[in-house]
């Protein structure tokens, strides 16, 4: 173990939005920590459950899902869509014992550079108040090494 | 998951090309390192070269891309650099160049989404290892894709008839093309119509706004829709499908010659709150102004007498044309157009919002737009400057700059126009009634070609300058000399006191604001906008004229507060665009889209309620799910949602993304071979 924990958040962005707000941040140098990592989509609609699950199984601690706000969505209402499925894998992960913390919906548009770092900078917070996630991943089992231990061994 | 090449021979050859960015990635990541790392640890992976090079985007970065296509026969690229947004295109471009289909190339961002946001340099060159990582598991997922080729509509729609609207007709139909000119008053000129004189040159507005009405009107290949609005938008560029309702104007515009009879003859006054600024009245037959464009007028049904009791008949009794016509109705229409502009315009802001500054309650506080009326030689008092009474010519006059701009209560943004329009007024005051003039600003703005002259011309007509926020305006009188007069309280930060000003009139040159329904136009056309309600360019500087939607275009104060130089220059610039575009004849579009393999489809229909362009549709004979790929947009919501994993999506399939989050966790480095001290 680390001396310190640092959790890793897989963030999932919209193409139109907050990908975009990602972007705005960087051209306005506003400061976010580095513990997230982004994957853009074209829409938050476009959000697998699978992808969340993929993603905490294989040694994130916590999952950012981002999209158009409600009523703004590129592709009309999609991010409806990925809202309630949202609502849905939260309870799924409740019955698998994972915080629903460590999953989090935010909405950004392409403006709010701003608010998208520091709603980044807060959920690094509070995945590292809940600490390490350390699912017993497929990976493991595979024999694979698990993230942590791969991130050491990156330095 | 492993990756076959094409030939068989095991796995891709993968180029890692890293950039400097001159210092804004190296100044925060270790590059040299982050490339040496790649080419060492990802090797397993298939990275045969990684690479960091001063600038990727630079003809010599892309040359050297080509390069190792050609010499190392690379079958993959990952660009670590800016944003996708930014430079994919040039860098797909240079794979195709070398003979790589494009789309195996991949761009992850360590600019925007590393250096430029993270402070520790141990860390952001961490995050880079990763995010290069994760584009390079990403890109072996990757497949060889062409463009789609969408045909050009030569149609476009321009929304709002104001001078920037004005301006892309114009263009556009004098190029030859067919152009929708929809407006929702009755006549197009917009706000720059209610204007007497613009400034730095104090043109008469009218003067040189008609003849472009005029002349946009006739057109051939304009089509004038005024008292329209757009009701429906469907389709995307090239191909959209627009519904615009025309309210009913009960004038037979066949018919109709203009000649103004129905407004003479109309009992009904109604004051006018659009074209008047609330200052003047008209009928309730009326076009807004003697100069409009098209001359036919319209009955404003809320204040019409026949129609709300049911006698009157005025107008139809004296037209000599019989052109009213009580029984039309709203009609829709639908129009075929490959490109769209909007040029809405704005709206004032609405000075009642600052209470302190009286207006709506001290009579003689004027809004910009009722000066402008008040000065219009065509306006309800002809062009003399007289007070709320109507016959009183003031004496001293202040001008508040400002107003609802430039304050964190209200928009924190400049206006710009208000400066110059202030100045504007003082100018004409001191012409016309040689009143004393005070200007209340907080910074003089006059940044454009002869702004700053003007402002030099103003100063010495003797107007005076007072600078400071003004903190009321009040008639509670305290001395003798200020008994029946407005007090412009205000702090004079040059003098370094407070100061009570009295004047006959105040005037509020007021700041511009996004329309009131700039978001449902947003929402209408798919556009984005901005909190306050601004739409969003593609990019502020080198696409100022473009949205994120392809095809979708803006001009004029739509995306800001804009004087008439720009909002013209902008009208132009978007019709410059939408012509590239027609010429062309065809667009080339991401080919992101969505398809069934209908081997898979077990046809549960779950899919089938999920698409808003209604691309999906349902195959009752073979029980099987088929996508439009000429309506599927490409949001990957079906794809998501497929139980049976029938459905995929090109670019973002479901093993990129998933191996995109393998590589970005670092799970990839244990593919590396066991006996990784050997020197790489």
């Amino acid at each position: 173990m680390p001396d310190a924990f640092e959790p890793v958040i897989i963030g999932f962005t919209c193409n139109w939005c907050s990908y975009r707000a990602a972007d705005l941040a960087g051209t306005a140098r506003v400061k976010y920590p580095p513990n997230v990592r982004l994957i853009r989509l074209m829409c938050s609609g476009r959000l697998d459950p699978t992808f969340v699950l993929k993603a905490l199984s294989s040694g994130a601690d916590g999952v950012l899902i981002t999209g158009c706000h409600p009523g703004e969505c590129h592709y009309i209402e999609q991010n409806y869509k990925a809202l309630r499925r949202y609502l849905l894998l939260h309870r799924v992960l409740e019955q698998m014992g994972i915080e629903p913390q460590r999953v989090k919906l935010v909405w950004a548009s392409a403006a709010e550079g701003v608010r998208l770092a520091q709603e980044i900078t807060t959920m690094i917070e509070e995945v590292r108040a809940l600490g390490p996630l350390r699912w017993p991943t497929a990976a493991q089992n595979k024999g694979r090494q698990p993230v942590m231990a791969a991130q050491e061994a990156v330095r | 998951m492993t990756a076959q090449a094409p030939d068989g021979s095991g796995q891709e050859r993968i180029g890692v090309y890293v950039c400097h960015c001159g210092s804004n990635i190296a100044g925060m990541v270790d590059v040299v390192g982050v490339a040496e790392w790649a080419a060492q640890h990802l090797k397993a992976r298939g990275v045969v070269i990684a690479r960091d090079y001063k600038f990727m985007c630079s003809s010599l970065g892309q040359e050297l891309i080509q390069k190792d296509i050609q010499e190392l026969g690379l079958t993959r690229v990952v660009v670590a650099a800016c944003s996708p947004h930014l430079h994919e295109q040039t860098f797909r471009t240079a794979c195709a160049n070398a003979g790589l289909n494009p789309y195996l190339c991949e761009l992850v961002s360590i600019r925007e989404q590393v250096s430029w946001v993270h402070t520790d340099k141990t860390a952001a060159t961490e995050k880079s290892k990763a995010v290069i990582s994760g584009g390079v598991e990403r890109v072996i997922q990757h497949a060889p894709l062409e463009p789609l080729h969408v045909p050009i509509h030569p149609a476009t729609l321009v929304v709002g008839g104001g001078i920037a609207g004005i301006q892309a007709a114009l263009e556009l139909a004098e190029a030859g093309f067919p152009v929708y000119l929809v407006e929702r008053e009755p006549s197009i000129g917009g706000h720059m119509a209610q204007f007497d004189k613009t400034f730095p040159t104090l043109d008469c507005a009218a003067c040189i706004l008609t003849p472009r009405m005029v002349s946009v009107a006739a057109n051939p290949n304009v089509t004038l829709l005024t008292w329209s609005e757009v009701t429906h938008v469907e389709g995307y560029v090239g191909n959209f499908t627009v519904t615009i309702r025309k309210k009913a104007r009960y004038v037979n515009t066949d018919l109709c010659t203009g000649c103004g009879i129905c407004q003479e003859k109309c009992p009904k006054k109604v004051i006018d709150e659009i074209y008047e600024a609330g200052l003047g009245y008209r009928k309730a037959v009326y076009t807004p102004f003697p100069q409009a464009v098209p001359k036919y007028p319209v009955i404003d049904r809320p204040n019409c007498t026949y129609f709300q009791k049911g006698t009157c008949r005025a107008c139809e009794k004296f037209c000599p044309t019989n052109a009213i016509d009580f029984t039309q109705e709203d009609e829709y229409i639908t129009v075929q157009v490959g490109n769209i502009i909007l040029a809405t315009g704005f709206d004032l802001f609405d000075p009642r919002r600052i209470t302190q500054l009286g207006y709506g309650r001290l009579a003689n506080v004027f809004t910009s737009l009722e000066f402008e009326r008040l000065s219009n030689s065509a306006g309800p008092t002809n062009g003399n400057i007289v007070l709320r009474d109507g016959v009183t010519t003031p004496k001293t006059v202040g001008i508040i700059h400002c107003v609802g701009s430039r304050d964190r209560n209200y928009n924190n943004y400049c206006s710009v126009i208000c400066c110059m329009q202030g100045l504007k007024f003082a100018h004409l005051v001191k012409e016309r009634t040689g009143a004393v003039v005070y200007n209340f600003y907080i910074d003089m703005r006059t940044a454009a070609k002869a702004y700053d002259e003007f402002y030099q011309r103003v100063l010495e007509e003797g107007t005076l300058f007072v600078r400071g926020r003004v903190a009321q305006v009040t008639d509670a009188a305290r001395l003798p000399s200020e008994e029946g007069k407005l007090i412009v309280q205000v702090e004079d930060t040059l003098a370094g006191k407070q100061r009570r000003i009295p004047v006959d009139m105040v005037i509020l040159s007021a700041g511009l604001e996004p329309r009131h329904d700039a978001k449902d136009v947003a929402k209408l056309f798919g556009i984005s906008c901005s909190s306050d309600g601004w739409a969003i360019e593609k990019h502020p500087k080198l696409d100022p004229v473009a949205t994120m939607t392809e095809g979708v275009f803006i001009a004029g104060c739509i995306s800001g507060p804009k004087d008439i130089p720009a909002s013209v220059s902008q009208g132009a610039a978007a019709a410059a665009r939408v012509l590239s575009r027609i010429q062309q004849k065809e667009i080339a579009l991401e080919p992101v889209r969505a398809s069934v393999d209908e081997t898979k489809c077990s046809g549960c229909r779950i899919c089938n309620n999920l698409c808003p362009f209604n691309a999906i549709l349902f195959h009752e004979d073979r029980m099987v799910t088929e996508i439009n790929p000429a309506l599927c947009q490409g949001c990957g919501t079906c794809v998501a949602a497929c139980p049976a994993g029938a459905i995929s999506g090109t670019v973002f399939s479901n093993a990129q993304v998933l191996a995109q989050i393998e590589g970005l966790l670092l799970l990839n480095l244990e593919y590396a071979p066991s006996a990784e001290a050997a020197p790489v």
